[in-house]
């Protein structure tokens, strides 16, 4: 019974792919391996043997480096490289701008991890009313789910530009003279919006098939006992939506973390100098702008860590889900 | 019974238009001239220069070694797409194949060793990637470009779910048949497994057309460009430049974000029910 606990919990991750599925209810199924199965000394891994190539030489071996370089300085004129143990760490952690843009990040995340869940609830809510006409909504509503960082973060340049941004102009009516990549707070305002613009979708779409499973029978229980829609929103509504909304919680920090580089380094156009940026643009910056291998490896490491507590996180408290189910 | 009101639809309705205008406006956008458009910013008509704009960007060569046109770069997100898609299918089938139907002492360890790919994405290992590919030799090439992708255990994660829904029978059957493990899974597995892989197909197709960072480590050699690639080079030519080019950088955009809008448009129900029911 060894798959039984090694349902993988793929949610976080396969959302970072822009799709993906994701296991809700593992134990709903029969989890056992097959009855029948063939033995075969060398057949099986034959089948194996090409993905666990690929996943050794591009996955195994530059995470392992990563390791290995963060605990070395290597020289700038490629003449071998020295031990300096945690140095890389500290150097990262200690400095004043490693933790401001730590703290840009946890401030962007905590933004769009709220506008865009906040946003996807109110128009899942709606949706769920609707009956007349509700798959043109919906297929307006996921319509921009799929589309690239890159490409948002382009349009939304467009929309925040100088010259021909109608947001900048809207703006400069009620007297907010907006200068997007220039301003740090307002290529910081315009980035949260760009993010959650492309994050609603998704969003919507698990809120509303969450929505869309409540029974019936307690939605018109609910009906008959609050008719306030605020209250029973609130008392009904959200505590069933809680493990969907919670789910969303994990897989929104990460997409805030790692999904929105393409479209922070559209924004920012490579001048990250007074322009607000995350930890994994810092990461791609000083390893490929600033050649600092070792500090850019260490910065990948901690993040690497960050990671591993959201994935282990979602592990755990699906598992408990399974129980209570 | 909930009767539907006025601000319902409202509030849908205000929702909409914050989610499509951007792409509505970036498409009648690029339909206008660039002059047209530093006079009059963005806009929402038809601005009739659609044919002049789009053969442009798609024909003009342009970059900086003046290789590159538009229709290069849609070829080669085309071949990252497609060639990402076929190639995560073949190993993940395989694998997937390896892992359910056969057993052998090391099911377990391969098990993990495909699966804990699933935590470390690649935006935090990207210095020590670009290292192995350069040491292999592999920058600015589609071998490069399409392959490390693959090192990631999403697609054998689908197939595993799915063959694992296949009843015991049908491989009880092919036994008493005499199939051997090939010409089950030649003869019998793949022919059942034909949503799924058309199911995947799609949607690893997005993924890899999609792709931003990856494309722009390893591709320094403009002739491998791809859309996405070119939409950062786009934005660094703007620099300097009198009156940017507005109306191309949108065609640009437009190209890039037509195949992920049709087919999420296109495939919708299904795609609704791949993601939030994939375990049913």
């Amino acid at each position: 019974m060894a798959y039984t606990t090694s349902q993988p919990q793929t949610g976080g991750i396969l959302s970072r792919l822009g799709f993906g599925a994701r296991a809700r209810k593992p134990a709903a199924q029969a989890e056992e391996m097959k009855r029948v199965q063939f033995t075969s000394p060398i057949l099986p891994y034959v089948f194996l043997f090409p993905q666990l190539a690929v996943i050794v030489i591009f996955f195994y071996w530059p995470s392992v480096q990563a390791l290995s370089s963060s605990f070395y300085i290597e020289d700038p004129f490629g003449f071998g490289s020295t031990f300096v143990g945690m140095s890389n760490y500290t150097d990262a952690l200690f400095s004043s701008e490693y933790q401001s843009i730590a703290l840009f990040t946890a401030v962007f995340t905590l933004l769009v991890t709220f506008f865009s869940l906040a946003i996807g609830m109110l128009l899942a809510v709606k949706a769920d009313r609707i009956i007349k006409g509700s798959s043109t909504y919906k297929t307006l509503l996921i319509a921009v789910y799929a589309i690239a960082a890159p490409v948002a973060g382009l349009i939304g340049m467009m929309f925040f530009d100088q010259h021909i941004g109608t947001f900048v102009k809207m703006m400069s009516y009620v007297g907010w003279n907006m200068q997007v990549g220039l301003n740090y707070y307002d290529t910081a305002f315009a980035m949260v919006v760009v993010a959650v613009w492309k994050q609603i979708p998704y969003n919507f779409i698990f809120l509303l098939s969450g929505l869309q499973n409540v029974p019936v029978s307690v939605r018109e229980a609910a009906t008959i006992d609050c008719s306030s829609g605020l209250r029973r929103f609130w008392t009904v509504t959200l505590p069933l939506l809680a493990p969907t909304a919670f789910f969303l919680l994990i897989i929104n920090v990460t997409y805030a973390l790692f999904d929105t580089f393409g479209l922070i380094d559209v924004m920012v156009k490579d001048k990250p100098a007074n322009n607000p940026i995350t930890l994994v643009y810092k990461v791609y910056n000083d390893g490929f702008r600033g050649n600092d291998l070792g500090g850019s490896s260490a910065q990948s490491v901690i993040l690497m860590i960050v990671v591993f507590v959201l994935t282990i996180f979602q592990f755990r408290f699906i598992e408990r889900r399974v129980h209570y189910n | 019974m909930y009767r539907t009101r006025f601000s319902d639809h409202l509030v849908l309705i205000l929702g909409a238009l914050f989610l499509c205008t951007p792409v509505v406006v970036a498409f009648m956008t690029s339909t206008h001239t660039a002059a047209d458009i530093h006079m009059n910013g963005l806009s929402l008509s038809w601005g009739g220069h659609f044919v002049e704009t789009y053969e442009k960007v798609l024909t003009q060569k342009g970059g900086f070694t003046g290789e590159i046109t538009g229709a290069r770069m849609v070829m080669n997100s085309l071949i990252l797409g497609i060639g990402f898609a076929l190639g995560k299918i073949v190993l993940s089938m395989m694998a997937a194949y390896a892992i359910v139907y056969f057993r052998f002492p090391m099911a377990t360890l391969s098990f993990w060793v495909i699966f804990t790919t699933l935590l470390l994405p690649l935006e935090v290992r990207i210095m020590p990637s670009y290292q192995v590919m350069s040491d292999l030799g592999l920058l600015n090439s589609y071998t490069g470009l399409i392959v490390p992708l693959l090192a990631s255990a999403t697609g054998t994660f689908y197939f595993r779910q799915f063959f694992k829904s296949v009843p015991e029978e049908l491989l009880e059957a092919a036994r008493i048949d005499g199939a051997g493990p090939f010409k089950f899974f030649i003869d019998i597995l793949i022919p059942i497994s034909r949503t799924m892989i058309a199911a995947i197909f799609i949607i690893m197709f997005v993924y890899g057309w999609n792709q931003y960072l990856w494309p722009m480590l390893m591709t320094t050699d403009e002739r491998f460009f791809t859309l996405m690639r070119g939409i950062k080079s786009i934005l660094q030519v703007w620099v300097g430049s009198q009156i940017p080019d507005y109306n191309e950088a949108f065609a640009l955009a437009v190209l890039a974000m037509l195949p992920p809008v049709a087919i999420v448009v296109i495939f919708q129900s299904w795609f609704i029910k791949g993601l939030t029911e994939s375990d049913k």
